[in-house]
């Protein structure tokens, strides 16, 4: 166990490193964009001097790297600086916007994840069946449709047409728990019908894979009915590849719904990102960005971990 | 076997067909087998004879990729072709049992021994978890497990193969069986883990009565092991009898010629005089990285036109040796001399005068050749690098080189190797070898994957080109027949140590190093008394005793 805590430390260590990698790539990126922010944020009727007063406020005349570190620094305690559209705190914007996000995407999650690794082991036990089959063409036909049109598609049968679930999912002050849950449902349906695919075709591969294994014949030799040969003897070795598919399916759940979250009208992070670019407001496109790039990571380090907690050679040394 | 015991398993006619991806082939072509209860019948052959196809078919199981098209397998009255998938799969575990050749690949990794021990007769409500928990403990007892109490509860990974093998028979008995296929269920392991696993095995059919098929490609081992042996080869029987007279007079050309390998040997020769070796190894130690030492001072020399067989179990730092020698791990003391002159301690450094002199051929040809290129470049690669040859004289090079192996260049030429037989692949890693025209070629367990016709083949074929080209072989082997067959020299190694060596003839008459007489005494032998003697001698006391209370 030792061993895993020096390994997490390693890796954690590492994963910060890409994130200082990443921050310098977000910060020269959004300083290559073209076009002047103080022109941008003052309108075409701004005087010169009224420009070169809010760059001289804003800190554009001081050289890039200067202002890279500044940034940095500030991120570091906390601060992200303020929006230059409206002059909030950028970290108080984006918080909500995040937790919206992180509870969209934990709906989703909660869903599809079970959903689709359960689907995984069913189409394994029936592999080469119609109902393999069947499943396959559906999934494949969900993960290459573009979200945006599933969820319109869904607005349209299950909004529109029959009024189950509202359109629209923006969200207001003092709203319960079920009406929220009901409220987002359409969104996060979309999500699950996107991601539930991928997870579940890794699952079935991963488990048919194993098939071959001596370990697998041997179970079969002992009388295990089909169901256990798969639950009992394959799923805890498959563990590894389908956990590295599930973490990259919540990374994409915080990451890739700036459609969903357009369709839907709702307030999460990728709107904010979208409406940012659009405004120039740089500040909050950084921290979304940074907040982006820290979620992959973190994700995937609990990937990591997890695979090797599921690893009975690693976790009992000889 | 007489007329009064009952018939277990009454197999007639057995036709078994494979899918070769075009159209059915028959694997197995009209096999009788007649089980009495409590007997033990020894099937062998080489690999391909339907060994292992017959065993799965007694429990009525064909694995992928094949059918039973004919015939009947009747089991105690129940007739396996026509019962259903549920019916047969009551039967597997609690009525028939399976052992697996390779017990480490044959326990599942995510679950502790006793869990797997447990799960048939907890399926099967034969027994509640601590009662079928007790039997196990008491079963690894019986089987000479050490800390029986304690060994299921740890995972298949942390425990060794040969414990592995007999926890694996004890999960067999779980179910205390009436039939029990062992699947050459000793093949993985050392001589010296093998008498350990071949002896519980014996004690265990016969304390619990249980008839058994014993699958094996050894002789000497079928002949400890059962009251009756069947010959086959290619899917069809070639003959049946109990084993002392199969022992004393087979009937059959091809049984007689399996028995007459185990006497090829070819003529010791000495050390030719006034020459420096053409490999010596100094006083070498190595370790791999952050692990413990595997060499300790590690020295032994290898003449010009001789074999040098280097003996030992696995882990006693054999395959190290040959890494040293390579360059492929440099020593961390000691140094190898190539004709008096140091050789760089990594590859990396060798010249490539130096490289060409050291050649290596491997155990498994199958996973030593790249499935996707063609024999002729194998083969051609190495002459093309080292002998700088193109073009016409590269292609008359490379049919010279098949010649040499006895494998015609016509046919040969443009195949791949997915397509040659294990001795053909094997014969090609030699060509491979001999391109680089070396003085000095460490064999590394090359015959160990064959069949012993096979395998006598391919130690002909060595000893003739060594002749010819004037090779020094290391042969590195756990297995003492071909050492005797082939040896000029032995090293015996134990623990990374070298603890005996010496010219053959004083290494095969005593008195030995205690570890060479061990190693010696445990080689099976085709007396079928031959462990009852060797145990008595060894003072292990019967495990049957154990039971009788």
């Amino acid at each position: 166990m030792g061993d895993l805590l020096g390994l997490v430390a390693k890796r954690l260590g590492f994963g910060l490193l890409t994130l200082l990698v990443i921050s310098v790539i977000i910060f020269f990126m959004v300083e290559l964009l073209p076009g002047d922010i103080a022109q941008a944020v003052l309108g075409q009727g701004a005087t010169e001097e009224n420009l070169a007063a809010l760059r001289e406020q804003m800190g554009l005349n001081k050289p890039a790297v200067v202002r890279y570190f500044e940034w940095l620094g500030n991120a570091l305690t906390g601060d992200f600086g303020t929006s230059i559209v409206t002059g909030e705190r950028v970290s108080t914007i984006i918080t909500e916007r995040f937790i919206n996000t992180l509870f969209l995407a934990a709906y989703a999650a909660v869903i599809a994840v079970p959903f689709a690794v359960t689907l995984g082991i069913v189409v394994a036990l029936l592999r080469n069946t119609l109902f393999d089959r069947v499943v396959n063409v559906l999934t494949l036909t969900s993960i290459s449709s573009p979200e945006f049109f599933l969820g319109y598609i869904l607005i349209l049968y299950l909004a529109v047409k029959t009024g189950m679930f509202p359109a629209i999912s923006s969200l207001r002050p003092g709203m319960t728990f079920w009406e929220l849950l009901d409220r987002t449902f359409l969104p996060a349906l979309t999500l699950v019908l996107v991601v539930t695919a991928h997870m579940m075709r890794m699952t079935r591969a991963a488990i048919i894979n194993l098939l071959a294994s001596p370990y697998i014949e041997m179970a079969r030799l002992k009388g295990a009915p089909p169901w256990k040969v798969i639950v009992r003897h394959a799923l805890p070795n498959a563990w590894a590849p389908i956990i590295n598919v599930i973490a990259l399916n919540l990374a994409y759940l915080i990451t890739g719904v700036v459609l969903v979250e357009v369709v839907f009208v709702y307030p999460g992070i990728g709107q904010a990102l979208v409406d940012a670019v659009s405004k120039r407001d740089f500040p909050i496109v950084q921290s979304c960005c940074l907040i982006f790039a820290a979620t992959f990571i973190l994700l995937n380090l609990a990937a990591d971990v997890a695979a090797i907690l599921t690893n009975p050679r690693l976790r009992h040394p000889k | 076997m007489s007329d009064k015991k009952q018939v277990l398993l009454d197999i007639r006619n057995l036709r078994i067909e494979g899918y070769t991806g075009e159209e059915w082939v028959p694997i197995i072509k009209g096999v009788d087998l007649k089980l009495h209860r409590g007997e033990v019948m020894g099937l062998i052959g080489e690999s391909g004879a339907g060994k292992s196809t017959i065993g799965a078919a007694a429990m009525g199981f064909a694995r992928d990729g094949t059918r039973i098209s004919e015939g009947s397998i009747e089991f105690d009255g129940m007739e396996l072709t026509t019962a259903s998938e549920a019916e047969k799969r009551a039967l597997r575990g609690s009525r028939i049992a399976y052992v697996a050749q390779s017990a480490a690949a044959s326990f599942n990794p995510a679950h502790k021994i006793i869990d797997q021990h447990t799960e048939a007769p907890l399926h099967y409500r034969i027994q509640k978890r601590l009662e079928a928990q007790e039997d196990a403990m008491d079963l690894y007892e019986r089987l000479r497990l050490p800390n029986p109490k304690e060994i299921g509860f740890r995972y298949p990974h942390q425990v060794s193969g040969g414990q592995l093998q007999r926890a694996m028979t004890a999960m067999a008995m779980a179910c205390r069986p009436d039939l029990i296929i062992f699947d050459e269920p000793t093949t993985a392991l050392d001589v010296t883990t093998q008498i350990e696993v071949l002896a519980a095995i014996r004690d265990i059919v016969d304390q619990f009565n249980t008839a058994a098929i014993y699958i094996t490609h050894d002789l000497a081992v079928v002949a400890q092991m059962a009251d009756t042996i069947k010959v086959l080869l290619k899917g069809e029987e070639v003959e049946q009898a109990p084993t002392e007279e199969m022992l004393q007079s087979p009937r059959e050309d091809y049984t007689k010629s399996l028995w007459a390998v185990r006497s090829y040997q070819r003529p010791q020769q000495s050390r030719p005089e006034g020459e420096k070796p053409v490999i010596s190894v100094q006083h070498v130690d190595a370790a791999y990285t952050g692990g413990v030492k595997v060499l300790d001072d590690v020295s032994f020399d290898i003449y010009r036109g001789m074999t040098v067989a280097v003996v030992g179990e696995s882990g006693s730092g054999k395959s190290t040796a040959a890494r040293c020698i390579t360059g492929l791990l440099p020593p961390s003391k000691g140094q190898v001399l190539s004709n008096g002159e140091p050789l760089p301690p990594n590859y990396l450094n060798r010249s490539k005068d130096q490289l060409r002199q050291v050649q290596m051929i491997y155990q498994m040809a199958d996973t030593a050749l790249n499935p996707k290129v063609r024999i002729s470049e194998i083969i051609g690669r190495p002459a093309q690098f080292y002998s700088g040859l193109r073009g016409a004289d590269l292609k008359h090079r490379v049919d010279e080189l098949l010649d040499l192996i006895e494998l015609d260049p016509s046919k040969f030429y443009n195949r791949y190797p997915p397509e040659l037989s294990g001795g053909q692949k094997q014969r090609i890693g030699i060509a491979r070898a001999l391109a680089a025209e070396p003085s000095f070629i460490i064999c590394d367990e090359v015959t160990s994957a064959l069949d012993q016709l096979v395998a006598e083949g391919i130690l002909k074929l060595l000893d003739r080109l060594q002749k010819e080209l004037d090779l020094a072989y290391m042969f590195i082997t756990h297995d003492l027949a071909t050492v005797r067959a082939i040896a000029d020299e032995v090293v015996v190694m134990q623990n990374g140590k070298v603890v005996e060596q010496g010219p053959k003839d004083e290494m095969f008459t005593p008195p030995h190093h205690p570890y060479t007489d061990l190693l010696l005494s445990s080689v099976p032998e085709m007396d079928p008394n031959w462990l009852t003697t060797l145990l008595e001698e060894r003072g292990v006391e019967n495990v049957g005793e154990a039971a009788d209370v």
